[in-house]
């Protein structure tokens, strides 16, 4: 452990982590819904980071922070929402939800 | 008599003849060049034209000659010649002015009358001779032209103009010996002619060249400046060039060498005999009485130039070639026409050997003697060819002499007129113009001071010719008829102009006795009076008497071998049997033909052929070469386009399509891919940025 | 660095690395439901509550429940035979792994610069509903009308989207 390492380095690292796992379930998995997860994954770690730093920083009364996070919230929210609509309509189409399958626009 | 011109006078303020004479030459050649536009059914305005033409120049010569006796009978300064000059200059390059101009003095107007008189019965003679003929006007055409051009020679004044109209003379003479072009021999005479005379134009090209550039002037006369005037001769005989003499020598020597071809001299006479190929007008007017008294006309204009220097009862050494060349040539060719069969071929012969006389003449005697000659000469040849030509048209074109015979009954008008040409032309004394011109020859070759030799040899041919033209008259009009048809008289266009002619041939005679040399008092610019003191000039009564010897023993001699014998066509000559081999070599003309053919032609045909495989393999191959290399580079030009540009250019586009293959494969259009790619840049930046900001 | 943080890092950690890694599809909606709880704790931990309830209440009671309803109704093509990676997962988990790198670097090497790092911690603040309702209303009123317009194009085009052709196509 570095002696840097104080209580908001913790929760960034945290906040990395996450990112990065979502980051490679994005990536990495067959099914679209899935990526759709990995996508909630790293908005939420950006969200963790958001709260983390209002918490540690130097305005915590101006809200910046909270607020910020709670639109993040709602937007994501809305996203998954339309993202998982689409998912659905395809399936409907192509019955199929493996990405490596979806590539009309190869070329 | 050497005439000796002294310094040149002009008569100031030109009078008006003197002013029109461009008119002479003019009118014949611009009728001539009317006459070409015409078409070939337009006979008689062809002929009229001709006819009217040459007759206007006639009497305007007659209209200058009355003038200028009227100056020499009336002019009051004896020691200046007299001379009317009308000068111009035709351009200017640089400091050089060209300057054209004419001359009316006693030796061109005599010239004149001579040259528009004879050729004026020539004219009218043709009518009837040619009659038959389908090119009629091309004939009129030709003929205008060519007495246009032979009078422009006449009155030249200047290099350049003598040197054109002299030029016009042989091109005219190529279109008249060749006339009937079809006839393989008369084209070929034609170009013998004009290939032989230019031989003799390219020394005479040269002449006049160095005789420009040494005086500074084309002009012979100029009022002091002029190229035959003392000031330029003085300067001409002062500079030294070949061997060591002097350049007016060797510019006199250039000069007869041009007299030479067109006159007819060893060796460049072979032209001659060959011209017979045209018709018999042709003959008689341009090889018989002008064309070839040209050369000895222009010997006569230039005379100051060729006596430049004479040292007193001596002679310069190019008038001792003249005379050397002249009297070798007569005593040649009087041989050669002893030997001939062909009625013009002996004519023409006698005319080179006349030339012979005249030019002998003009080195020995001087202008006047030769100038005489040569205006007899004119005369009785021309009637002599006429009256050939009547015999030939009278005989239906028959030329070889011993097809005919007998014809002094039936064609009585030629065979008096013949007559009288014949004698006049062997010199037969006293009342034939010819015994006196060719007396005067004699008499300067007797006072020669170089050498008798020539004296020797004008007096063996003279024998020759009287010889000759009795041998050819006996085969002609004596005997019995050997050829085919009937003869018959030629018509009165034909007849009169030889009477007038045979007149002349008599009444000349008249105007160059040594008892009134007004022929040479004329010519020196000085009136003469009739005296019969002349006769009795030490040593002439005697040479006289020698000539008329000789004159009769040729004509006794060729009555006893041939008069009124009729040898058939296919016995030998009497000669011949007597000496088979020098008749051979006489009758195959010496040879000389032949010996141009092997040397002269051979060398010619040889660098022909030369010239050809030049032609054809070098400068040829040089253009194939080039065609080649061009060929080739389109070649290269064609394969560098379709391999190299087009290639590299379908290349390149090729690369362009695998390119957008290659990169299209991004486009793999899977989401997984596209974030990939876009987190690797993310990564890529933030390192940037967080790298940056470390410091 | 308590306890109590290190629990929760690693319950959320490990909900999130379930969620990516397990084969059917259902266990990774509720694998995401536990990371979204422990995330939802470590707002609580940071002093967040509305933050944290909030993202209980979407995020849990929303978001995965709409991705629990998602996955069931495409439940026809599910466990394909070539697995549940992608083609070259490899170069997938690379990309993640230096994302985090570079991430970790960055954290790791400013940590001096960033607040806090007097070793201190700076006091909790107090947040009440209603400084965050009068926020809303005051200073972020723009970004609130924007969002309620998303949500309602969103709504909107969820239902266009996810909605049953009619026969024949438009």
């Amino acid at each position: 452990m570095s002696p840097h390492l104080n209580p908001l380095t913790g929760y960034l690292l945290v906040a990395a982590l996450l990112f990065a796992i979502g980051l490679a379930g994005a990536l990495t998995r067959r099914n679209a819904i899935l990526v759709l997860i990995g996508i909630e994954l790293m908005l939420n770690a950006a969200n963790l980071n958001l709260i983390a730093f209002w918490r540690y920083g130097p305005h915590p009364e101006a809200l910046t922070g909270m607020m910020f996070a709670i639109f993040s919230i709602a937007v994501a929210a809305a996203e998954a929402a339309v993202g998982l609509g689409l998912v659905i309509s395809i399936h409907r189409h192509t019955k199929t939800t493996d990405l490596d399958a979806m590539n009309r626009m190869k070329g | 008599m050497q005439g000796e011109q002294t310094v040149a006078f002009q008569v100031c303020c030109q009078s008006e003849i003197a002013q029109l004479l461009w008119l002479i030459p003019a009118v014949p050649i611009v009728a001539s060049g009317v006459i070409a536009l015409l078409k070939q059914t337009q006979r008689k305005t062809a002929a009229r034209l001709a006819i009217g033409s040459l007759s206007f120049s006639l009497l305007l010569s007659l209209n200058a000659f009355d003038h200028v006796i009227g100056q020499v009978l009336t002019r009051k300064d004896t020691s200046m010649p007299i001379r009317e000059v009308v000068n111009f200059t035709w351009f200017q390059f640089g400091a050089t002015n060209v300057d054209l101009g004419w001359v009316l003095d006693p030796l061109s107007a005599v010239m004149l009358v001579m040259v528009t008189f004879v050729g004026l019965l020539i004219f009218i003679y043709s009518t009837g001779y040619m009659a038959h003929d389908e090119n009629y006007t091309r004939f009129f055409c030709f003929l205008s032209l060519f007495a246009g051009a032979m009078l422009g020679v006449v009155i030249a004044n200047s290099l350049l103009l003598l040197f054109m109209c002299w030029e016009l003379v042989g091109l005219t003479s190529y279109l008249l010996i060749g006339f009937w072009y079809q006839k393989p021999s008369a084209a070929a005479a034609a170009k013998k002619a004009f290939l032989t005379t230019r031989v003799g134009d390219v020394f005479f090209l040269l002449g006049i060249v160095w005789l420009f550039a040494q005086t500074g002037t084309l002009l012979f006369y100029n009022g002091g400046s002029g190229s035959m005037e003392s000031h330029a001769l003085l300067e001409l005989i002062l500079e030294r060039s070949a061997f060591g003499f002097s350049a007016a020598t060797i510019i006199g020597l250039l000069i007869f060498a041009g007299a030479a071809g067109k006159s007819g001299q060893f060796p460049l006479h072979v032209w001659l005999p060959d011209a017979m190929e045209g018709p018999t007008p042709v003959s008689a007017l341009i090889h018989a009485a002008t064309m070839v008294a040209a050369g000895v006309y222009l010997i006569a204009r230039v005379y100051p130039l060729m006596s430049a220097g004479m040292p007193a009862g001596g002679t310069t050494a190019a008038l001792n070639v003249v005379t050397w060349v002249g009297a070798f040539t007569a005593v040649f060719a009087a041989l050669i026409a002893v030997a001939q069969n062909d009625i013009k071929r002996i004519l023409a012969y006698s005319t080179v050997s006349q030339l012979g006389y005249m030019m002998a003449g003009l080195g020995m005697g001087g202008v006047a003697v030769g100038m005489f000659h040569l205006i007899t000469h004119a005369f009785f040849k021309a009637l002599l060819f006429m009256g050939a030509g009547s015999v030939i048209h009278g005989c239906h074109e028959e030329q070889d002499i011993l097809r005919m015979g007998g014809l002094r009954s039936s064609m009585r008008v030629t065979y008096l007129t013949y007559a009288i040409g014949m004698m006049a032309l062997s010199g037969v004394p006293i009342f034939f113009s010819g015994f006196w011109s060719k007396d005067g020859i004699l008499e300067a070759a007797q006072h020669f001071s170089v050498s008798k030799g020539p004296f020797y040899m004008l007096v063996f041919g003279a024998l020759l010719t009287a010889f000759y033209m009795t041998r050819q008259v006996s085969y002609v009009f004596f005997g019995s008829y050997r050829g085919h048809g009937h003869a018959h008289e030629s018509p009165k266009s034909m007849t009169t102009p030889l009477a007038i002619l045979a007149f002349f041939a008599v009444a000349l005679g008249v105007i160059g006795t040594p008892a009134w040399p007004w022929f040479r008092g004329f010519l020196e610019s000085r009136a003469v009076n009739f005296e019969w003191s002349g006769f009795s000039e030490p040593g002439l009564a005697a040479l006289m008497a020698a000539s008329s010897v000789v004159v009769l023993l040729g004509l006794g001699l060729g009555w006893w071998l041939y008069g009124n014998k009729s040898p058939q066509p296919d016995e030998p000559d009497v000669l011949e049997v007597a000496a088979p081999l020098p008749w051979k070599w006489l009758r195959d003309r010496l040879y000389i033909d032949e010996f141009y053919g092997m040397t002269v032609i051979a060398f010619y045909w040889w660098w022909a052929r030369v010239a050809d495989w030049l032609d054809r393999r070098v400068w040829g191959g040089a253009v194939a070469g080039v065609a080649w290399a061009f060929g080739l580079w389109a070649h290269l030009n064609r394969f560098l386009d379709t391999y190299v540009v087009d290639g590299s250019f379908d290349k390149g586009c090729e690369e362009l399509s695998t390119g957008g293959g290659l990169l299209s494969r991004m486009e793999s259009g899977r989401v997984q891919t596209y974030l990939r790619l876009l987190a690797l840049a993310v990564i890529a930046l933030a390192a940037i940025l967080i790298w940056s900001s470390r410091a | 660095m308590s306890v109590v943080f290190y629990l929760i890092a690693g319950l959320t950690v490990a909900g999130a690395l379930a969620a990516v890694l397990l084969k059917n599809t259902v266990h990774c909606a509720l694998a995401l439901t536990v990371a979204f709880a422990g995330l939802a704790l470590m707002f609580l931990e940071l002093d967040a509550q509305f933050a944290g309830f909030a993202q209980i209440l979407i995020y849990i009671g929303a978001v995965a429940i709409l991705v629990v309803f998602a996955i069931l109704l495409t439940r026809g093509s599910e466990t394909p035979k070539d697995g549940v990676f992608g083609a070259k997962p490899l170069f997938g988990l690379v990309t993640a792994a230096g994302i985090f790198a570079v991430l970790g670097w960055a954290v790791l090497h400013s940590a001096q610069a960033l607040p806090g790092a007097g070793g201190s911690p700076t006091p909790a603040p107090t947040v009440t509903v209603m400084q965050i309702g009068n926020a809303l209303m005051d200073r972020y009123v723009l970004p609130l009308e924007i969002v309620a317009l998303l949500l309602t194009a969103a709504l909107i085009g969820a239902v266009i989207v996810a909605m049953h052709e009619k026969a024949g196509a438009r």
